[in-house]
C-alpha cells in the first residue's frame, strides 16, 4: 500500500511537468488549430535565456519576468518571420516548418550554451512539502504556478474580447473576419502567449529534469499526450490529462508484471489511443461535428 | 503553379490532387529509368551505395504518400513500419537461413498485416489525433524491439548483422551493384503497382475519402474498409522497404528505426510533393543529401543549416518538388507555342 | 683513375648495402603507404553525433579536431599534416555505413579512428573488416570489440563497462557481502552491458542484486524508478545511467532522504557534468571508478601532464570545457593515435597501422590516471583494463585503493 502511495504520489509531481507543458500545448492549438513539434524547444530555449541572465547576476523573479516578455516577443517574432508567409501553404507544409524550426533551436542552442547539463534554480526551494517527502516544495510550487495559468488561461478565454476574438479565429476564421477580427494578428498572440507560456513550463520543469538543449524531448511527447488525453480544446483538461498520464505511467510501471517496467510509455500510450478511440475528442474537448 | 493553388481548400489537411497529376510523362519516365539503369556502370561503389537508399527511402516515402496524399490520412510512425520489415527480412536471412529474395514478400506481408490491424483503431482517430497516435507507435517500435522476450530472434540491444548478397548466376559484378539493379527492379514493380491501384477503383474511393470522407460515404464508399487497406498497402510497402534497407545496411538495430526516420520520411513526402508519387524519389534525395551538406557547411550548426535549408525549400515550392514539375510542364507548353 | 673510381663506388655500393641490412626494417625502408597517405598527409576519418540525441558527445571530435590541429602546428607525424575527415551520422545506424563508405571509399581515408556508439560502430564493423580498413579505437564500453581473431581490424580503447562492473562486484564482495543490491540501468546496449558484467562479476552471488530498474532515455525524469527502488529496501543503489540521469537520481536521492551506498558508472563520473549539477551536497560519498583524471579537480592543477592538457585547451581549443569529461577523453584518445602514427614511422600501410596499434607498450596518455598504462597485443585488442576506485569528497574524487585490473581471469 505503501508503495500504491508512494507512486501516485511521484506520478503526481511528473505529471506536474506534463501538465504544464500540456498547458503550452493547448494554448498553440487554440491559435492555430494545429501541434507546433517546435514547443519544446521554444521552451527550452527561454529557459537557457533565463539561466543565462542569472549567470549575469539578475535575481530569480527579475529574469523569470524578462524572460516572458523575451518569450512573448520571440514567439510573435517568429510567426511573422516565418509562419506567415506559409499561411496559405497546406497544413503538412507548416508541420515540415515546425520540424525545421526545431532543428535550428535545439542546434543553435547546442552551439551557445554546449550538451552539458545545468543546474537550474527553483524559487521554492527542495525540502520535502507538507512532511511528505515525495513532493517537495519545488513540485508543489510547480502544481500551484500550473494552476494558476490554468485560472489565467479559463479567465481569459472565457471572459476577454481577446480571448473569444483569439478563439473565433482559430475554429472559423472566415467568419472572424468577417464579424472584424484581425485573424492574422491573433495567430501572432497565440504564438507570443504560447511561448510565454511554454517558457514557464521550461522554467518550472529545468530543476527537476536538468537544463540542456535535449531536455524537452521526452516531455513534448508527454505534454502531446496529456494534452490530447485532456482535449485539445481545454485547458482544464491538459491540465488533468498532464497529471493522469503521470500516474497512468507510474502504476503501468510498478503493476504490471513482466514488461510493465520496460514498455511503460508504449503502456501508457496505448491506454490512451484507447481513451480517443472512445471519446475522440478528449476527455474534456467539445465533440467535433463534421458537415459536409 | 495557380493550378497547384487553386485545389488548396480550407479545412482539408491534403489538398486534393488529381490523379492524373501524380505521375510523370512517359517521355520523361524513360529518360528517368535510362538514368537510373545507366549511371551505376560509370560511378563509384559508394555512389551505388547511395543510390540505393536513395530508392530505397525513396519507397517507404512513396507509401507514405499513398496513405497521406491518397486517403488524405496523416501518419508519423512509417519508421515502426519500416522497423518490422527490416527486422523480418533480417531474422528470416540470418536465424532461419532465408534466402534474401524470398524474405522480401514476407516482410511485405506480415507489414500489411500490421498496418490493416493499426488502421482499425486509427478509424476513428483524424487529424491530429491520428498524429499523435501514429507518433505513439513510432516511439514504441525501438522499445518493443529492444523488449528481452524477443531478444533470442532480434538480438535485443545489439541488432543483428546481415550477410550481403552476391550477385547470382555467376554475374561479375559487385554486390552492391547488384542489390543496386535488384532495389531498382523492385522499385519499378512496386511504383508501377501503386499507379495503377491509384488510378484502380480502390484509389478512386481512397481519393474521394481524402477529399471529403461524408460525401464518399454517402456515395457508397465503404470509408472503414478503405481507410485500413489504405494504412495496410503503405505499411506493406513500407515493410519491403524496410527489408531493402536492412540487406542494403547489412545491420538491423533498436537505434536505426526511431522517431528520427518518421520524421524524415514526412519530410521527404512534404518536400517531394504530397500526393506526387514521382515526388517522392525527390523527397528521398533530400532525406539523405541535404544533411550531408548541412553539415559540409558548419559542424556545430549542421541541424540549424538544415533547418534553414528546408525552410528556403517550403517557402520557395510550398507544395514540393510537385510545383516545379508543374512549372516545367507550363513552360514546356509556352515553349511549343 | 677510372678504375679507381669505379672501385670507390663499388665500394660506396656496398657499405650502403651493409648498412641497410644492419639497421632495423622500416628505418631505412622504402615509404610504404596505402590509400589516405602521402609524403605530406595522413587523412584520418571519424564518425560522430554531432546532431541528434547523443550531440552531447559531438565535443569528443571537435576535441580530436583541436589536438591533430596542435600536432600539425607542431610539424606534424614525421612531418605529415593530419587531415582529419569528421563527418556526423545522428546516432543513427544507416548513416554510420553510409558515413563510413564514404570515408572509405570516396574521400579515400588510411583508418577511421574513434567512431562513436555501439550501434554505429556494430552496423560498420563488418564492412571496415571486410575491406580491411581499420577501426581504430572505437569511443564505445562494449566488451565486444577485443575480438582480434575474428575482427583484426577493429580494436577499443576505454576499458569496458564489463570491466569496470566487474571492479564493483570484487569492490562489494568483500566490503558488503550481504548487500542488497538495487541496479538502475539505462535500457540500451550500455545498460545491459553493464547488467551482465555485475551479475558475472558476483558470479554465485549474483542474487545480491535484488531489484533491477531500466528507464528510457525518452523518459524526462526517472524519479519513480528511484521510488520503487527505495520501496524495495535495497541498501546498495547502482547507478548505470548517462550524466543526466545520474545527477537526478543523485538528487532525488537526496529528496527522499535515501542514504544507500551509491555507487555511479564512470560514463557519469564527472565532477563538472553531473555531480556540480545535481549538487555537491547531495553527492557526498558516492563511489564510482576512474582510468583518466578528471579536469575539473583541483589536485592535478600541478600534475605535468594535465598542465600540457590545460595548454593545449588555451591555445588551441579556447571553447572546450575542461569540466567535460569528453574533451578529457579526445585528448587521450587522439594522443593515442597520435603515438601508432609515429610508432609507423614511414610505413603508413593498413597492415602497418594495425600491427603498431597492437605493440603500444606501457603508454601513458597525459590525462589518464597515474599508473594506468596501455598496452596491447595481437591477442589483446583492448588497450585500458585498469581503473581505480574512488570516492566523492568535499567538491573532488578520492581516489583510494590500488590500480585495479577487472580481467577476466581473476
Amino acid at each position: 500500500m505503501e508503495l500504491f502511495t508512494n507512486q501516485i504520489l511521484a506520478g503526481i509531481s511528473t505529471g506536474a511537468i506534463y501538465a504544464c507543458m500540456a498547458l503550452a500545448v493547448v494554448m498553440i492549438y487554440q491559435a492555430i488549430d494545429h501541434l507546433n513539434f517546435a514547443q519544446g524547444e521554444m521552451a527550452m530555449f527561454s529557459t537557457f535565456i533565463s539561466w543565462q541572465m542569472m549567470q549575469w547576476g539578475f535575481p530569480y523573479w527579475i529574469a523569470f519576468i524578462l524572460t516572458l516578455a523575451f518569450s512573448f516577443a520571440g514567439g510573435i517574432l517568429i510567426e511573422r518571420i516565418l509562419f506567415k508567409p506559409l499561411a496559405k501553404a497546406p497544413i503538412l507544409t507548416n508541420v515540415a516548418g515546425f520540424i525545421a524550426l526545431y532543428s535550428i533551436i535545439n542546434s543553435c542552442a547546442g552551439l551557445i550554451w554546449d550538451f552539458t547539463i545545468k543546474q537550474y534554480p527553483t524559487p521554492f526551494g527542495s525540502s520535502p512539502f507538507l512532511g511528505s517527502q515525495l513532493i517537495s516544495t519545488h513540485q508543489a510550487g510547480m502544481i500551484g504556478i500550473t494552476l494558476l495559468m490554468l485560472a489565467g488561461l479559463f479567465f481569459f478565454f472565457r471572459y476577454t474580447r481577446m480571448g473569444l476574438a483569439m478563439r473565433a479565429a482559430a475554429s472559423l476564421p472566415e467568419s472572424a473576419r468577417l464579424v472584424g477580427i484581425n485573424t492574422s494578428w491573433m495567430i501572432a498572440l497565440g504564438w507570443g502567449m504560447a511561448a510565454a507560456i511554454g517558457s514557464v513550463a521550461g522554467m518550472m520543469i529545468a530543476p527537476v529534469v536538468f537544463l540542456e538543449p535535449n531536455m524537452m524531448l521526452g516531455v513534448l511527447i508527454y505534454g502531446f499526450a496529456a494534452a490530447v488525453l485532456g482535449g485539445l480544446t481545454s485547458p482544464f483538461g491538459a491540465v488533468v490529462g498532464g497529471f493522469l498520464v503521470g500516474i497512468f505511467e507510474n502504476l503501468v510501471g510498478t503493476y504490471i508484471p513482466g514488461v510493465g517496467n520496460e514498455l511503460k510509455l508504449p503502456i501508457a500510450l496505448a491506454l490512451i489511443i484507447t481513451v480517443l478511440v472512445v471519446k475522440p475528442a478528449g476527455l474534456f474537448g467539445r465533440p467535433i461535428v463534421k458537415r459536409v | 503553379m495557380s493550378a497547384a493553388e487553386e485545389v488548396v481548400t480550407e479545412g482539408h489537411a491534403v489538398e486534393a490532387v488529381p490523379k492524373r497529376a501524380m505521375t510523370l510523362g512517359t517521355g520523361t519516365s524513360l529518360v528517368v529509368l535510362a538514368v537510373l539503369l545507366l549511371v551505376p556502370l560509370v560511378v563509384k561503389n559508394f555512389v551505388i551505395f547511395q543510390m540505393t537508399m536513395l530508392l530505397i527511402y525513396g519507397l517507404a516515402v512513396l507509401a507514405l504518400n499513398i496513405l497521406t496524399g491518397g486517403s488524405g490520412q496523416f501518419s508519423l510512425g512509417q519508421s515502426a513500419f519500416y522497423a518490422i520489415g527490416a527486422y523480418t527480412s533480417a531474422i528470416l536471412m540470418e536465424q532461419y537461413n532465408v534466402n534474401y529474395a524470398l524474405t522480401l514478400p514476407v516482410a511485405g506481408i506480415i507489414c500489411f498485416a500490421a498496418g490493416f490491424l493499426f488502421g482499425q483503431p486509427a478509424l476513428r482517430l483524424s487529424g491530429v489525433y491520428l498524429a499523435l497516435a501514429t507518433f505513439a507507435l513510432a516511439t514504441a517500435m525501438p522499445q518493443l524491439l529492444k523488449l528481452g522476450y524477443f531478444e533470442k530472434w532480434t538480438g535485443g540491444v545489439q541488432g543483428l548483422v546481415v550477410t550481403k548478397p552476391d550477385a547470382p548466376f555467376g554475374l561479375s559484378m559487385s554486390q552492391d551493384m547488384w542489390l543496386y539493379y535488384f532495389t531498382l527492379l523492385i522499385t519499378i514493380a512496386i511504383y508501377l503497382f501503386s499507379v495503377n491501384l491509384l488510378r484502380s477503383r480502390s484509389g478512386r474511393a481512397f481519393m474521394a475519402i481524402r477529399d471529403n470522407e461524408i460525401a464518399a460515404s454517402a456515395m457508397g464508399v465503404d470509408v472503414a474498409l478503405y481507410k485500413t487497406l489504405a494504412f495496410g498497402v503503405s505499411a506493406g510497402i513500407t515493410g519491403v522497404a524496410g527489408g531493402l534497407g536492412a540487406i542494403a545496411v547489412q545491420f538491423v538495430a533498436p537505434d536505426s528505426y526511431t522517431i528520427t526516420l518518421a520524421i524524415s520520411l514526412f519530410l521527404g513526402m512534404v518536400v517531394g510533393g504530397v500526393g506526387w508519387l514521382p515526388g517522392s524519389f525527390i523527397g528521398s534525395a533530400f532525406i539523405i543529401f541535404v544533411p550531408n551538406i548541412a553539415e559540409s557547411v558548419s559542424k556545430g550548426l549542421s541541424g540549424a543549416v538544415f533547418g534553414v535549408l528546408l525552410f528556403l525549400v517550403i517557402f520557395l515550392i510550398p507544395h514540393g518538388a510537385r510545383q516545379v514539375a508543374i512549372l516545367c510542364q507550363q513552360l514546356a507548353a509556352r515553349l511549343r507555342r | 683513375m677510372l678504375k679507381g673510381l669505379r672501385t670507390a663506388a663499388l665500394a660506396a655500393a656496398a657499405i650502403v648495402c651493409v648498412c641497410m641490412l644492419c639497421l632495423p626494417d622500416g628505418a631505412l625502408a622504402q615509404k610504404k603507404y596505402d590509400t589516405g597517405v602521402s609524403d605530406t598527409e595522413i587523412k584520418i576519418g571519424n564518425i560522430m553525433p554531432y546532431s541528434g540525441p547523443a550531440s552531447a558527445y559531438g565535443v569528443i571530435g571537435k576535441t580530436e579536431q583541436a589536438y591533430f590541429d596542435k600536432v600539425n602546428a607542431e610539424g606534424g607525424v614525421n612531418g605529415r599534416k593530419i587531415k582529419f575527415l569528421s563527418y556526423d551520422d545522428g546516432y543513427s545506424p544507416p548513416k554510420a555505413v553510409e558515413q563510413a563508405r564514404k570515408l572509405v571509399e570516396d574521400d579515400g581515408v588510411l583508418l577511421i579512428f574513434n567512431p562513436l556508439g555501439t550501434p554505429s560502430n556494430s552496423a560498420i564493423e563488418k564492412y571496415m573488416n571486410g575491406q580491411k580498413v581499420p577501426q581504430l579505437f572505437v569511443a564505445t564500453g562494449a566488451s565486444k570489440w577485443s575480438e582480434p581473431k575474428q575482427f583484426p581490424w577493429t580494436m577499443g580503447w576505454q576499458p569496458s563497462y564489463e570491466v569496470e562492473a566487474h571492479i564493483y562486484a570484487k569492490y562489494l564482495l568483500k566490503q558488503k557481502p550481504d548487500a542488497k543490491i538495487g541496479v538502475l540501468y539505462q535500457n540500451d546496449d550500455f545498460g545491459k552491458d553493464y547488467l551482465k558484467g555485475l551479475k558475472d562479476g558476483l558470479g554465485a552471488k549474483a542474487s545480491m542484486i535484488t531489484a533491477e530498474e531500466s528507464y528510457e532515455t525518452a523518459e524526462p525524469s526517472i524519479d519513480s524508478h528511484v521510488v520503487k527502488l527505495k520501496s524495495a529496501g535495497v541498501d546498495v543503489f547502482i547507478s548505470i545511467t548517462t550524466p543526466k540521469f545520474a545527477a537526478q537520481a543523485i538528487k532525488k536521492l537526496a529528496e527522499i532522504d535515501w542514504h544507500p551506498l551509491h555507487i555511479v558508472s564512470n560514463v557519469s563520473a564527472s565532477v563538472g557534468g553531473v555531480m556540480k549539477p545535481a549538487g555537491f551536497e547531495n553527492s557526498q560519498g558516492i563511489l564510482s571508478a576512474a582510468y583518466a583524471k578528471d579536469g575539473a579537480d583541483p589536485q592535478w592543477d600541478n600534475d605535468p601532464g594535465m598542465k600540457l592538457f590545460y595548454a593545449f585547451l588555451d591555445r588551441y581549443f579556447p571553447d572546450g570545457d575542461r569540466l567535460d569529461a569528453s574533451v578529457v577523453y579526445g585528448y587521450g584518445v587522439a594522443q593515442t593515435l597520435v603515438k601508432v602514427l609515429q610508432m609507423c614511422g614511414d610505413d603508413l600501410t593498413r597492415d602497418n597501422v594495425m600491427k603498431q596499434a597492437e605493440s603500444l607498450k606501457d603508454f601513458e596518455p597525459d590525462t589518464l590516471l597515474p599508473g594506468i598504462k596501455i598496452n596491447t597485443s595481437p591477442t589483446d585488442f583492448a588497450p585500458i583494463k585498469q581503473l581505480q576506485m574512488m570516492r566523492f569528497k568535499g567538491e573532488k574524487w578520492d581516489l583510494f585503493g590500488d590500480i585495479i585490473s577487472g580481467g577476466m581471469s581473476n
